[in-house]
């Protein structure tokens, strides 16, 4: 390597000041000197072949992190084999259904999604502010169509109008929290086209008129202490 | 340095003014000479570019490993894919050649950007899939550093596909071997169809199968520039006009006298002159879609007596289809997928804003002529209208906004792709043909190229049904569900 350990203290502060890949890409605002170094680190991009090297790997490191949390997909939940029969320690939990899942801030992503879609029963699931929740993964939800009844994907920064679209299949939706999805590109058209799609479905988070948007709502994760709308 | 020098070695002897000012019978101009020679110096200074020797920078390399024939969606996954394969990291140098770097007739961007899991035959599906997974995954197989995330702009809305009461049976044969596969389709009869979309009139309809995943649509340029910024490849805009191959005779184990043919030499010639460029290169791949049959005639391909090996001709041709672009503030909603109906007409959503697009294969009679892009819309009043008013009642009240064509590059064999080596000319390989499905196949075909070149055979995907021997022995892959 021609520029070893300057170029890793120079890469160093910014990988700990930010917590996901895609920040990376321009999506947080720097400011300061975080620009400065921003400069300095794209200049030397630019000009060592050794640096984009190690960017490029740390970026795949930053990749398979977030696979590594995702990978409990066949393993540690208890399924049939191929005849259809349970093992013996699901009795024991068989009487009770999972009715709710709050992955708020979770590095849920597309492969992890494989355990949540296994909750038959499921009624309420909260995927707020989390990262790697993108369309792709909104046109999986459709086994849950049955049981599920709420939805909050407010704050996921990659959620888009393309994939609130495949949400139709979610008939049994009572409620559904699209508020402050950044990526959305008109949310008081998607409001009213998402409300036509799904009329039995109350659909909250944004106005018709986009001057003021509602916050990011907070979602009771049991009924027993309901949040004043 | 010398700059500082000359005047004041001149300026205490010759000069006592300023230069500029003449008297007597000077008439040196220090002025015009010193600057000439600050330009002769800077010229020489590294860094600037010398004007000595002519600029070539706009020609191809002289020599390269492979060459790409056609810079579209299959060439780019195919170099693409070639350099995440190679066994050692720029151990290959691979010349991506395109004619038009507007890309204004290429087939990619003028493409509908549907991606679908419902084909008949099992590696269409399989290619599908993984095209699906690559897509999903695009950030992760073309990130680069610095450069922002690419977004496809997918809709994951799938494909609604309705069949006939006499294509009922072979689309649920067909859904069996997509299930099996591992797509997700399921099948709908009329009721079901009515409870889900209420706008669609189901009368003639007997069965219809739904994609629930992995299938919809998405921006194909976003895709070819992802490629493009990513691949470590040379770029060359320039038209190949000559292929220099030299032969060799074989016997075979039949005692019959064959001749290989290798390309060794390719001239590519430079826009709007006569100028070219020999590139010397290992390995060819035809991926020029719609004029794959002019770089295979340029090889030789097709030149000899009808019916055998040397006389087949690679049976890709240009076929021109229409796209029509139309606003209908009443049309179905948000959920609508890529419908396409028993008389093969098709429609989308085009944004929130109640457009649609949409078109028809027309019969074989009625091809149009391909010699240009020009749009018939005669052909959507009589053609593609009536059809969808009857499917979609609120189709009655539309209003054409645009349209456009682009080409299919049709395979008139049987419709699919032809990929793999030809049997003769040993060292090109075929990336085309694909009529109509190419952009969702490409990253599947990319990789498939990539490892028959690499390793010597199809290791992931096994596209043996795809290769050219098909043409000559008469088997058709065909596939049954093309738009």
């Amino acid at each position: 390597m021609a520029a070893p350990w300057v170029s890793l203290r120079l890469v160093a502060p910014m990988w700990n000041g930010t917590r996901g890949i895609h920040r990376l890409g321009g999506a947080v605002v720097p400011e300061g000197n975080q620009k400065k170094e921003r400069k300095m680190l794209q200049f030397l991009n630019n000009h060592f072949y050794d640096v984009e090297a190690l960017r490029g790997y740390l970026l795949q490191r930053e990749m398979s992190k977030v696979h590594l949390k995702n990978r409990f997909r066949d393993k540690e939940w208890i399924r049939p084999d191929k005849y259809g029969h349970f093992s013996p320690e699901f009795w024991n939990f068989r009487e009770v259904p999972v009715e709710a899942v709050d992955a708020s801030d979770c590095e849920i992503n597309y492969e992890g999604l494989d355990n949540l879609l296994l909750l038959k029963e499921l009624q309420s699931l909260s995927l707020q502010r989390c990262p790697h929740v993108d369309d792709w993964c909104l046109s999986r939800l459709y086994p849950l169509a049955d049981s599920l009844q709420e939805l909050s994907l407010a704050g996921c920064p990659r959620v888009s109008e393309r994939g609130l679209a495949c949400l139709h299949h979610l008939q049994n939706l009572r409620r559904l929290d699209i508020s402050d999805l950044p990526a959305v590109s008109n949310p008081g058209l998607t409001q009213i086209l998402v409300e036509e799609m799904l009329p039995n479905c109350q659909v909250v988070g944004v106005d018709w008129a986009e001057g003021l948007k509602l916050g990011p709502e907070e979602q009771p994760q049991d009924t027993a202490s309901p949040v004043p709308a | 340095m010398i700059r500082r020098v000359l005047p004041h070695g001149l300026g205490r002897g010759l000069l006592t003014r300023r230069p500029g000012t003449r008297r007597g019978g000077f008439s040196l101009d220090w002025d015009g000479k010193v600057s000439e020679i600050k330009k002769k110096i800077k010229s020489i200074l590294p860094g600037t570019p010398c004007d000595v020797l002519p600029d070539t920078s706009h020609l191809p390399p002289e020599h390269s490993d492979v060459v790409v024939v056609g810079g579209g969606v299959l060439g780019l996954s195919v170099a693409y894919w070639l350099k995440q394969l190679e066994n050692r990291r720029g151990g290959m140098r691979v010349l991506v050649v395109e004619r038009d770097h507007t890309y204004s007739q290429a087939s990619t961007g003028l493409s509908v950007g549907g991606i679908c899991q419902q084909f008949s035959l099992p590696e269409n599906i399989q290619l599908s899939l993984f095209s699906a997974s690559f897509l999903r995954n695009i950030n992760e197989y073309l990130a680069v550093t610095n450069a922002p995330p690419l977004d496809l702009q997918f809709n994951p809305s799938g494909y609604l596909l309705l069949a006939s009461e006499k294509d009922a049976a072979a689309m649920e044969s067909n859904v069996k071997v997509q299930k099996q596969e591992g797509a997700k389709v399921c099948l709908m009869s009329p009721d079901q169809l009515r409870n889900k979309f209420p706008w669609i009139n189901t009368e003639g309809v007997a069965l219809a199968s739904y994609g629930m995943e992995n299938e919809g649509w998405f921006d194909p340029w976003c895709l070819l520039h992802g490629l493009r910024q990513k691949v470590g490849v040379f770029f060359c805009q320039g038209e190949v006009t000559r292929f220099v191959t030299s032969s060799q005779r074989m016997m075979t184990t039949d005692d019959e006298m064959v001749t290989l043919k290798s390309i060794h030499e390719v001239h590519v010639k430079m826009d709007h002159s006569l100028e070219y460029q020999p590139v010397e290169c290992a390995i060819v791949i035809n991926a020029a879609g719609a004029w794959s049959a002019q770089i295979a005639a340029l090889a030789g391909i097709g030149k000899g007596p009808p019916g055998t090996l040397q006389g087949t001709k690679l049976p890709v041709e240009p076929r021109k289809r229409y796209v029509y672009v139309w606003h209908c503030p009443q049309g179905p909603g948000l959920e609508t997928p890529l419908v396409a109906d028993t008389s093969g007409a098709y429609f989308r959503r085009e944004g929130l804003g109640s457009n649609y697009l949409g078109g028809r294969s027309p019969a074989e009679e009625e091809e149009p002529d391909p010699a240009n892009l020009e749009v018939d819309h005669d052909f959507f009043q009589e053609k593609v209208w009536p059809h969808l008013a009857l499917r979609v009642p609120a189709f009655e009240t539309l209003k054409v906004q645009t349209a456009w064509a682009g080409y299919y590059d049709y395979n008139t064999f049987d419709q699919n792709g032809v990929v793999g080596p030809h049997p003769l000319v040993v060292n090109m390989y075929f990336a085309t043909g694909f009529s109509g499905h190419g952009l969702q196949q490409a990253p599947g075909v990319g990789r498939a190229v990539a490892e028959m070149i690499l390793e010597g055979s199809f290791q992931t995907i096994d596209l043996s049904p795809f290769l050219f021997n098909r043409f000559y022995l008469g088997e058709k892959t065909q596939e049954n569900n093309i738009m």
